[in-house]
């Protein structure tokens, strides 16, 4: 069973508090269990606690799949990047290198490229994936849009990423401003700027 | 004496801290469990929803209870990797004696021989010192059941006046707080009143990594509108996006309370109507303020003037809001002025016991909340009744079925009892739920203490670093091998349910302690043959109290997603919010919402004091100590869980980069810290994220790691809750690693 259209999955960033309740919960998965696919980074802990869940994108034209040269990787029906096949990957690492997300893992132990399959086991059988399922902060969300659309009032979904001249659409969501309603979200800007402290001050008096 | 029958690592060796990781029947994708068991987290007081997967009588994994209503499946780390903690190599499986010659110190015992020597050290300590010569340690993470059974086992079996328990460490500031103020010690409203609050408030609480789950509620506020404003030392992951942060000076609290007050008043933002119907005592609480001008708040708090004053402003004129705070204003040794001081704006302001309009302290514990009610500290009986009040006694005697003159007065709290161990008053301890040498304060002291002990039995499921030190260890039972009845943060009653047996020989706890009441001669009232019975006369005990249970059953917790106490009668649903307008107390009998006989609130004057060791130019800075999110209070369960351990291996400790500097210290060095009473030597996280003037450091960690070597014993002379989050300290950059590091692992 295909997951369902009607289900999404919206990633917040603004929200994520770093727990990595979602690192735990990914090993849990049952298509790669002991192995956590998710990514959560501090941006730069020395000035900020904000860290960035990254989950596989499932972009519509997947550059994992395009540069694969074994075709290991396939995109199903319902938009769902999958992870290689294990008869076809040859563990020649273009996949990782290539994806503008930094996505997918190569797994030496298997000689085998995985990735976050939107917990394949889970959606496609009408659950929610482990990491959206367990997010204390709901950083990540599995749902429908009304339900984005009516529980976050301060942000919009957005699913296109440019990266320098190419630009990715994705089949996962992510939230920004509602105001700002960019085109795009441009990813290789932000990669120059400095970090900044947050979006608050340590205004302390001090004796 | 009750010293370490071996070296410490030798006991580590054959007793743990090991990580359990995922492997096995727990690495089997193909796997279909036999039966999914709702419970609930066995960690802290937010008491999430889960699901265990049970196989062949073994905890195999969880899967998300997405229709428990206060998480919907949601889960924090320790959450998700709790099952590991099942089936665990460091499982205790038998009773087990001190025995220096043994492989860790310690060599299996027949189970009933192991009771006969307790009894047998139970009368020879009291017949030779006095009843209250023996004392019992309990615990908050123990079932309702087993905390009211602990509160009779050392009333009427032991007849001991001295039982308290680790919530001594935790809740105790609030609670005297609000019932100063309130004359009830609960959250004042379910979660739900959060998401629609205009404002949120939220005060030396690191909810991201402490409630991880009420972040979603904070945040879901947020989108609806709210401010947040957030007071900590540090930014935490909570106040890194609020509307206002409050970088407070550690134990200045009341001070900062006070100014706001002060403004409050200057601007006439109060709710006078409220406070002329519902409250007493404002006069008195306003003239306190009077001197708390915004410079002079500012100076003693350390935030500037201009943050101060907006915060006052945004909480004097919302029109609905919800205050929430934790142990960064409890745990001082003024820690109930702290906490008078919160409530005092929330009662100015009105806006409590209606929609939308809360406060609550953030409970820590897994039965913070029911662990407190029902009769284990020191100075309580169930029903959150009071020992030295002659009608309380009274009731309970006659459900006990004793005479009054045969029920001790009041003990003291957890630290006395300590300090009554090293002074020789107290000669033999019972402690089960509780890590003392790694949880209480000044542990070097504690350590000394325990080795004084003539007798020490300690009830465990893994052998935690006090029950190192015990004479008699007794296998106990681990959250998924029992069940019962916890009351979670909002003041909600759920039920803990069963998933596997007890392996080997080990018991469940409330077996055991009726053992040693049979063994001693004093069985009457400790023949119970379930979790329910106990439960059941636990209802009977709390009826016309203040916490009353007594129209809770088993089946209307499951039937409602559990109930809120008070709750007088089986056919009364609840009570998710206190203090609605025309709500009935067996207090205040009609006369209004609050638990004193006339119906109202009280305002309390809430002094402020300095932290009790300030510092100075020999101990320049401020420590402050608090957990994190992949760790939970002592350790005994999370250091043996793999991939808690691998999240966030071992403490650092953590300093501004203009204090680094000062000290030539980068991210990743050796830092010693020293306070008056023991040092420890960490690997440094250099951030701009906390005060230039404090340090912090988490206190998961046992022996040399241990923050609470550091840490100071004053403690608040209501509460008793010791002063975890200020004391004087300085630093050095440390040339090399120290000597022990390469001894044990990280978690060990």
């Amino acid at each position: 069973m295909p997951v369902p259209d009607h289900l999404e999955f919206f990633i917040d960033p603004n929200r994520c508090i770093g727990c990595q309740a979602c690192v735990q919960a990914c090993s849990e998965c049952d298509t790669h269990r002991g192995h956590s696919m998710i990514h959560l980074e501090y941006v730069e802990r020395s000035a900020s606690t904000q860290t960035t869940p990254v989950v596989c994108m499932h972009c519509h034209s997947p550059t994992c799949a395009e540069v694969c040269p074994a075709d290991a990787i396939k995109r199903t029906g319902d938009g769902v990047v999958q992870s290689a096949r294990k008869p076809r990957c040859i563990a020649c690492n273009n996949c990782v290198l290539a994806c503008p997300f930094g996505v997918p893992k190569m797994k030496s132990e298997f000689d085998l490229m995985m990735k976050c399959d939107m917990c394949y086991d889970r959606t496609s059988t009408g659950r929610k994936p482990m990491c959206a399922t367990v997010c204390p902060s709901q950083a990540l969300f599995f749902g429908t849009r009304e339900e984005i659309e009516q529980l976050r009032t301060r942000s919009a979904p957005i699913n296109r990423f440019r990266f320098g001249d190419q630009v990715v659409t994705t089949k996962v969501n992510m939230m920004a401003p509602r105001a700002a309603r960019p085109e795009y979200i441009d990813v290789a800007a932000a990669m120059q700027e400095d970090a900044r402290g947050g979006d608050i001050m340590l205004n302390v008096l001090m004796a | 004496m009750a010293t370490l029958p071996v070296d410490r690592r030798s006991i580590v060796e054959q007793f743990g801290p090991h990580r359990a990781e995922m492997s096995g029947i727990r690495l089997d994708p193909g796997v279909e469990p036999d039966r999914l068991v709702k419970t609930h987290c066995c960690f802290c007081g937010q008491q999430c929803g889960i699901q265990l997967k049970v196989k062949d009588d073994q905890v195999i994994g969880f899967e998300p209870w997405l229709e428990f209503p206060f998480n919907r499946g949601m889960l924090c780390p320790k959450g998700v990797k709790r099952y590991l903690q099942a089936s665990h190599p460091d499982r205790l499986l038998h009773a087990m004696q001190r025995d220096p010659s043994a492989p860790g110190g310690f060599r299996a015992m027949e189970y009933d021989a192991a009771i006969t020597r307790v009894a047998d050290a139970i009368r020879r300590i009291q017949s030779e010192h006095g009843p209250d010569a023996f004392a019992v340690l309990t615990g908050a993470s123990l079932t309702t059941e087993k905390a009211y059974l602990m509160g009779k086992f050392a009333r009427v079996a032991l007849r001991t006046a001295n039982i308290d328990y680790n919530g001594r460490l935790c809740m105790v500031s609030a609670a005297a707080g609000n019932k100063k103020a309130f004359g009830i010690d609960r959250a004042a409203n379910p979660w739900s009143d959060i998401p629609r609050a205009e404002l949120v408030w939220i005060s030396g609480a690191n909810v991201a990594e402490c409630a991880p789950i009420t972040t979603d509620y904070v945040w879901q506020a947020r989108e609806n509108g709210a401010r947040i404003i957030v007071v900590d030392p540090r930014i935490t992951p909570i106040a890194r996006t609020c509307d206002l942060f409050l970088p407070v000076k550690p134990g200045r609290d009341a001070a900062l309370f006070a100014g706001v007050l002060h403004l409050m008043i200057e601007h006439d933002w109060l709710d006078h109507d409220f406070i002329e119907k519902h409250t007493v005592g404002f006069d008195a609480v306003a003239q306190s303020v009077n001197e708390w001008t915004p410079a002079r708040t500012a100076e003693v708090t350390g935030i500037t003037e201009s943050s101060l004053r907006r915060a006052a402003e945004w909480w004097g004129t919302a029109q609905t809001s919800f205050l929430l705070h934790a142990r960064g204003i409890e745990h001082h040794a003024h820690g109930v002025q702290n906490v008078l001081g919160a409530i005092n704006i929330v009662l100015a302001s009105g806006r409590i016991g209606r929609d939308n309009c809360g406060y609550a302290t953030i409970t820590g514990q897994g039965n913070g909340q029911g662990g407190r009610e029902h009769g284990q500290k020191c100075d309580q009986l169930p029903g959150a009744r009071d020992i030295v009040n002659p009608e309380h006694r009274a009731h309970i005697c006659k459900i006990w079925g004793i005479e009054e003159r045969d029920l001790p007065q009041a003990g003291v709290d957890a630290y006395e009892i300590v300090r009554k161990i090293d002074r020789g008053e107290i000669r033999g301890l019972l402690s089960i739920c509780f890590n003392p040498k790694v949880s209480l304060p000044d542990n070097n002291f504690v350590t000394r203490a325990l080795e004084k002990l003539d007798f020490y039995v300690a009830i465990d499921f893994f052998l935690n670093e006090t029950s190192q030190h015990a004479d008699i260890v007794l296998p106990g039972s681990l959250h998924e091998e029992d069940e019962g009845t916890v009351t979670q943060i909002e003041g909600r009653v759920i039920k803990i349910n069963k998933a596997v047996a007890c392996p080997g020989e080990a018991r469940q706890d409330w077996l055991i302690i009726q053992d040693i009441a049979a063994a001693i001669g004093r069985d009457r009232g400790f023949t119970f043959s379930s979790p329910r019975e106990i439960f059941d006369e636990l209802r009977v005990a709390s009826k016309g109290g203040v916490a009353d249970y007594s129209g809770i059953t088993y089946e209307k917790i499951e039937r409602q997603f559990g109930v809120f106490w008070p709750c007088p009668s089986e056919d009364h649903p609840g009570t998710p919010r206190l203090f609605e307008p025309g709500s009935w107390n067996p207090v205040a009998r009609g006369a209004g919402p609050f638990y004193f006989p006339d119906g109202k609130a009280r305002f309390n004057v809430a002094e402020y004091r300095p932290p009790v060791e300030d510092t100075d130019e020999h101990y320049p800075l401020m420590l402050t100590t608090g957990r994190v999110v992949s760790q939970f209070l002592s350790g005994t369960q999370t250091r043996r869980i793999g991939p808690l351990v691998e999240q966030y291996p071992e403490p650092r400790i953590e300093l501004h980069p203009r204090l680094a500097d000062q000290h030539g210290i980068a991210t990743g060095d050796w830092v010693t810290v020293e306070s008056r009473r023991g040092d420890s030597t960490l690997r440094a996280l250099v951030v701009t994220t906390i005060r230039p003037d404090t340090v912090f450091i988490p206190y998961h960690w046992a022996g040399r790691r241990s923050a609470n070597q550091l840490t100071i014993s004053a403690q608040d002379p209501i509460s008793k809750i010791p002063e975890y989050k200020a004391c004087a300290v300085r630093i050095r950059k440390a040339d090399e690693p120290p000597d022990w590091e390469s001894q044990f692992e990280p978690q060990q």
